[in-house]
């Protein structure tokens, strides 16, 4: 094993337990704060793996702005706290743990029926620095950027009107 | 370097979590912390497999699900605070108006 290999399953146990506790916390701000520590070490395995931009990109978005938008919608509807108002009954806690133990064990074993960790060869760092990816983001995927572009525009508009006071109703 | 399945199992383990979260959970801003959980498993493939087979497209495509899922958070959010607003209730269970 080599010395990045070490550090990502370091960084991926940390993860692993951190999504764990994101969906199994009593408390809403404390699962905010596990979906920091899961969605960061995410972002350090893409820096481990080479994927520079990606790996900031996802920590500047995720961690720096999606994470803050959940805690302002926690704030915003007064979130309340305890297993029974955030969970749903024992029965359907104990389906969904069946459904989520059978689909990682699942995906696991074919993971490692067909990718053997044994006999894998590890991958060479890929080069995901900012000038390969701004190469092929505007060579390449040009027509897809400029619709995602539209697209966040689109949500932009869209969350401000859902959530803005309608002052018609109210007068 | 880090093996390819490691990294896999690591995403299938997130990903399973996602949906346990997803089927559990009852207030709807964790249901949509869960739906964050899976779109960063989806991710974590795309740039795992985009080291193995030395193709700079994954991770386009992992950053474009990256700015989809900025999108889906606000406007999920700006839904669930016009729920709120409404009925004074976030659990998914409660909003049951279209339900034969």
């Amino acid at each position: 094993m080599t010395a990045q290999e070490y550090a990502f399953v370091v960084v991926a146990v940390v993860g692993s337990l951190a999504a764990i506790a994101v969906v199994t916390a009593r408390n809403v701000v404390h699962a905010a704060l596990y979906l920091v520590v899961a969605l960061a070490s995410v972002g350090i395995t893409f820096l481990l793996v080479g994927a520079e931009f990606v790996g900031w990109t996802q920590i500047l978005i995720y961690v720096g702005a999606i994470v803050i938008l959940f805690l302002f919608g926690l704030m915003l509807t007064k979130a309340p706290i305890g297993r029974d108002t955030l969970d749903h009954t024992w029965k359907n806690r104990l389906a969904g743990g069946l459904v989520g133990v059978v689909m990682f064990v699942g995906l696991a074993a074919l993971t490692l029926r067909v990718w053997p960790v044994g006999t894998t060869p590890a991958s060479a760092p890929v080069d995901g620095s900012t000038a390969a990816i701004g190469t092929s983001l505007f060579h390449d995927y040009v027509l897809p950027f400029e619709v995602v572009s539209f697209l966040l525009l689109a949500a932009l508009i869209g969350a401000i009107v859902l959530a803005r006071k309608d002052d018609g109703d109210e007068a | 370097m880090i093996r390819l399945p490691l990294v896999l199992i690591f995403a299938a383990l997130l990903f399973s979590a996602g949906v346990y979260g997803v089927l559990a959970r009852r207030n709807a801003v964790m249901v949509l912390m869960a739906i964050e959980l899976m779109l960063n498993a989806v991710n974590l493939n795309l740039i795992a497999f985009s080291a193995s087979l030395k193709d700079v497209s994954g991770q386009i495509f992992a950053l474009f699900v990256i700015a989809v899922a900025a999108a889906e958070v606000g406007i999920g959010l700006a839904l669930v605070i016009l729920l709120f607003r409404n009925r004074a209730s976030i659990n998914v269970d409660e909003v049951d108006l279209l339900k034969w």
